[in-house]
């Protein structure tokens, strides 16, 4: 894959172009209600050490139990990613020693993880769709929360997270820059949420990634690479890529060589650096734990849930462009985001009669999201509801008012009656679009007799009926029909 | 009747059902008897309080007509097990002050059935040893003692506690673990009976763990038909330990003088080893011919990759320990011992914290699993696991019904005579019975004669998984045709 140098992702450095590799480890959060192994609540902020089992505290005699739920959830991921789901897996023990580790190990998948090779389609930009290749994706336990911050001597722990299921999914090295990487995991965390198997909070920790960068000449060898451990925002694993790639273009430019070695991103700084190198690697003398059966199922299991996935975002993306002629751009914008997705067939469908599509699509993509940006919320999460935006579309087609009068009745909407029905704002307020031609006509008759200079320019210059238009509209407070409007014109002024 | 502490589980349940002897007064003389027996350090805490109130609800539950399987019987507890509220070490420094906010699977399934605890008894720290020697709390001696000497005695280990406490009369019967034959060996060494169940017949939830795939719980107690009824109690289905497999529990007791007539007793060529004394080689000699003489046909099987098990043992037991062990940490619970930084406090706690066999443990089980390695030991180990297994099944296609072994290559050793310099001197006591962990088979030990020293001596049985009623049967078979065990005269009162 990808393994074609596009020359627009390459980087100029002095002594020529270099192309980046990327390949990405996303940590996932999986979404249910106890932990991997144990019976404890996973909710968000709770009180420290108090979503902690016997079995997070790792007491002595205490064993690990599957939760069902947490497979279910890695397969229906599996799925999503079009991945092989490995009906056997098994669970290992990484062997390492941190206060935040009660066992002492993490309960991991190391040489049998419970999804294989799968593919994410990205698109990087309007024009430019990649596949990403999927390596493997596996279960595993998250550590819990050192606190350094609470006492002048000792550092406390927090346990709550302790044994939370995570999903780390790894790609194939088959990114070539920080848009592409930051459009993969964009598209990762929204096909995670489609499936409802992580919730994709990024600022709550449920997504994070270890970033792989290395950098080379075009159609050589793979560099030596970098891990860079534990970025939590999309904006960040952009701008840790660049970083790095900079820096080790600048090491092999000045003749030296990239030591592997495992780095943190500092955003405050704008750089990276060296946190353990190769030879102070941990041995996590990973082995199978005997605590635990390989984990098995059927086919007729997967197929089961494979039967009840939701439509994942590239199937609907095609559906609104075959069933609403939407433009791929439009309909990718779209169902990047599932709420926003329903939101919108809901104001298409809403009364049970369809409008138009490509309208409705405007005015979400449009007015609407750029209201729920300002205010840092999503479409749907905003108080304009699909009825009010179906019905403000229809306000349009019906030519009750104009595309302008809409906005305005939409700030209305947004600022003065959250629950307001636009039909009766537009009646109550008189914005009503005037169609009556005696009454346009009378005022354009009004504006040209007034203006004969401007009328022989006019007509000279048909341009100039721009200016007319903008009269007549004013004196019409906006509300005369603009088709009629120009007709009108056109006419009397013989253009 | 002379002692109360005479009779045995089985007696004692039928007297008290009969109310011919009430809960409390049997709790007492055995409250009694472990307060004279304190010389031979088999409990690590007495908890008279605790029985007392345990004796008097049974006695009421009698009363009632409600008895359990175990209604009233008074049982000592390996300090392996959690108990709730009730301090318990593993014999470790480490844990030398560890309360368990909860009870051990097993324990409770116990005291469900009516059971009262008397105490936690001593054994090797974490249940790594083969002579008690290697507890925290001092080792455990032996009630028995060599013909004409007042040399102190090993009981065997790791459940050297229970076994002593067992023989001595100081309980009905005691809870033990078996990871390479912590069960077997101590009671071949006192003449009393255990079992190891097959792998997954007991949870282990609860029981601090030493070796995940190997450990399983079973009794020791003086009689086949004891352990027959106190196995009963301890196993079960548990959904909180997933390796614990998922089958109805049978009545042991009822297979009890059941004839095994036409069974087919494998007797195992390899385990008759060059080395061993001659008394051990009689000793299986004459049980087979008890075998023979019962109806049951000796047939001679070959398990060839025998020699292989114990080195892969201490391969695959200590480095699951390594990884167990490593929630010691000073962190939450136990012992913490400063250090300069995080890395020192780990350090200082682990080094004061753990004794020196453990320590050893650890780091070969660190060593075998790190990286360069990991493929030369702890794969080949795995691998050799596999063969084992397959030369029981080999043997078990062929009809055989179990495998008649000696449990021990010699009677009861000195304290401090072994493994001082050696530790493998030490470890080839589990010669016979880490074969039968490393494939998850049941094995029991029974008393089946005495050594020139006049101590006692054991044979093993080893059966199909899940079988442990036809072990149960020719146990059975074994103790009512060697000679009474002689008890030892209780020179510690």
């Amino acid at each position: 894959m990808n393994t074609h140098v596009k020359p627009s992702k390459l980087i100029k450095g002095a002594t020529g172009d270099w192309e980046v590799i990327i390949g990405l480890e996303v940590h996932a959060q999986v979404t249910s209600r106890s932990k991997l192994f144990s019976g404890a609540s996973t909710l968000f902020g709770a009180e420290p050490n108090t979503n902690v089992s016997l079995v997070d505290a790792a007491m002595p005699g205490m064993l690990p139990v599957i939760n069902a739920e947490c497979v279910a959830q890695a397969v229906r991921t599996g799925l999503g990613l079009q991945a092989q789901i490995n009906l056997r897996s098994v669970f290992d023990r990484k062997n390492y020693f941190y206060p935040d580790l009660p066992q002492g190990y993490q309960i991991s998948q190391y040489k049998s993880p419970i999804v294989g090779e799968g593919t994410v389609i990205v698109d990087v930009s309007p024009t430019e769709q990649i596949e990403v290749g999927i390596e493997r994706l596996h279960l595993e336990q998250d550590a819990g929360k050192s606190l350094h911050d609470q006492s002048a001597t000792d550092s406390f722990v927090d346990l709550n997270r302790s044994g939370v299921a995570l999903m780390e999914i790894v790609s194939k090295p088959d990114m070539r820059s920080a848009d592409e990487a930051r459009a993969y995991v964009s598209k990762l965390r929204t096909i995670l949420r489609y499936l409802g198997t992580c919730d994709g909070n990024m600022e709550q920790g449920s997504l994070r990634a270890d970033v792989n960068v290395s950098v080379r000449r075009p159609g050589e060898p793979f560099g030596t690479r970098c891990e860079i451990k534990n970025v939590n925002s999309i904006r960040f694993i952009g701008q840790a890529i660049e970083t790095e790639a900079r820096r080790q273009i600048a090491i092999l430019e000045d003749g030296g060589s990239i030591d592997q070695e495992t780095r943190l991103f500092d955003p405050g700084k704008g750089e990276t650096r060296s946190m353990r190198s190769k030879e102070e690697a941990h041995d996590y003398r990973y082995f199978p734990d005997p605590d635990l059966l390989p984990l098995e199922f059927d086919q007729a299991y997967v197929d089961e849930l494979a039967s009840a996935l939701p439509e994942l975002p590239d199937a609907k993306k095609s559906r609104f462009m075959k069933d609403y002629g939407l433009p791929a751009y439009d309909a990718g914008v779209l169902v990047a985001d599932k709420e926003t997705a329903d939101y919108y067939e809901a104001a298409v469908n809403y009364g049970g009669t369809k409008r138009d599509p490509k309208l409705v699509a405007n005015w979400v993509t449009g007015d609407v999201a750029a209201y729920a940006n300002s205010v840092g919320l999503a479409v749907a999460q905003t108080h304009l509801t699909p009825a009010q935006i179906a019905t403000l579309v229809d306000l349009i087609s019906e030519q009750t008012i104009s595309g302008k009068i809409a906005k305005d009745v939409l700030a209305i909407l947004i600022s003065e009656e959250k629950e307001g029905d636009p039909r009766a704002i537009v009646e109550a307020r008189g914005l009503k679009q005037v169609t009556d031609t005696g009454a346009i006509e009378a005022a354009v008759d009004a504006i040209i007799s007034a203006n004969p200079d401007k009328v022989a320019q006019a007509q000279a210059k048909p341009t100039m009926l721009g200016w007319f238009v903008g009269q007549v509209m004013k004196q019409t407070g906006g509300k005369a029909n603009p088709q009629a409007v120009n007709e009108l014109l056109k006419a009397k002024l013989g253009i | 009747m002379t002692e109360l502490t005479d009779l045995t589980l089985a007696d004692a349940r039928d007297a008290l059902r009969q109310k011919k002897i009430s809960s409390a007064e049997l709790t007492m003389a055995y409250l009694a008897a472990i307060e004279k027996a304190r010389p031979l350090n088999a409990f690590l805490l007495e908890t008279p309080d605790h029985a007392q109130a345990m004796a008097r609800a049974c006695d009421e539950r009698i009363a009632r007509g409600e008895a359990g399987l175990l209604e009233g019987i008074p049982l000592g507890i390996k300090d392996l097990f959690c108990t709730e509220g009730v301090r318990t070490t593993a014999a470790s420094h480490i844990l030398e002050n560890f309360v368990p906010p909860y009870e051990s699977t097993i324990t409770a399934n116990l005291w469900r059935d009516g059971a009262v605890m008397l105490g936690k008894l001593n054994l090797d720290e974490f249940a790594m040893g083969s002579s008690n020697e290697t507890s925290y709390f001092g080792p455990v001696i032996s009630p028995w003692r060599r013909a004409g000497s007042t040399a102190p005695l090993t009981p065997g280990g790791s459940s050297g506690g229970s076994a002593a406490a067992v023989a001595a009369r100081l309980c009905l019967g005691a809870t033990a673990t078996d990871t390479g034959g912590s069960i077997r060996q101590p009671a071949a060494f006192t003449g009393t009976v255990g079992i190891k169940p097959t792998y997954g017949r007991c949870s282990r939830w609860g029981v601090v763990a030493f070796a995940s795939s190997l450990d399983q719980a079973g009794p020791i107690t003086r009689t086949v038909r004891d352990a027959a009824i106190m196995l009963r109690s301890m196993a079960g289905y548990d959904p909180k330990d997933s390796t614990s497999v998922n089958l109805p529990v049978p009545d042991y007791e009822e297979v009890l003088g059941q004839s095994v007539k036409g069974m087919r007793i494998g007797i195992p060529k390899e385990y008759r080893l060059d080395a061993m004394p001659e008394e051990i080689g009689r000793l299986w000699d004459q049980g087979i011919e008890w075998m023979r003489a019962a109806g049951a046909e000796p047939v001679e099987i070959s398990l060839p990759h025998t020699r292989h098990a114990l080195p892969a043992y201490y391969i695959v037991a200590p480095a699951e320990a390594s990884s167990n062990l490593a929630r010691y940490d000073g962190v939450r619970f136990g012992l913490r011992v400063p250090g300069k930084d995080i890395a020192g406090m780990y350090e200082e706690t682990r080094a004061e914290g753990f004794g020196k066999e453990v320590r050893r443990r650890i780091l070969i089980g660190t060593y075998v699993l790190s990286a360069g390695y990991y493929d030369a030991y702890y794969v080949r180990a795995q691998k050799i696991r596999t063969l084992i297994k397959q030369d029981f099944d080999q043997a078990f296609d062929q009809k055989i019904d179990a495998i008649l072994t000696p449990a021990t290559p010699s009677a009861a050793f000195g304290l401090g005579e072994k493994g001082a310099k050696d530790p493998i001197e030490m470890y080839l006591n589990d010669i016979f019975t880490v074969t039968v962990n490393m494939a998850g088979l049941p094995g029991i030990a029974v008393p089946a004669g005495v050594s020139s020293e006049g101590l006692p001596l054991g044979l093993q049985l080893i059966g199909r998984p899940f079988d442990e009623q036809t072990l149960f049967a020719l146990a059975a078979v074994i103790e009512s045709s060697a000679p009474p065990v002689s008890l030892p005269s209780a020179w510690w009162a």
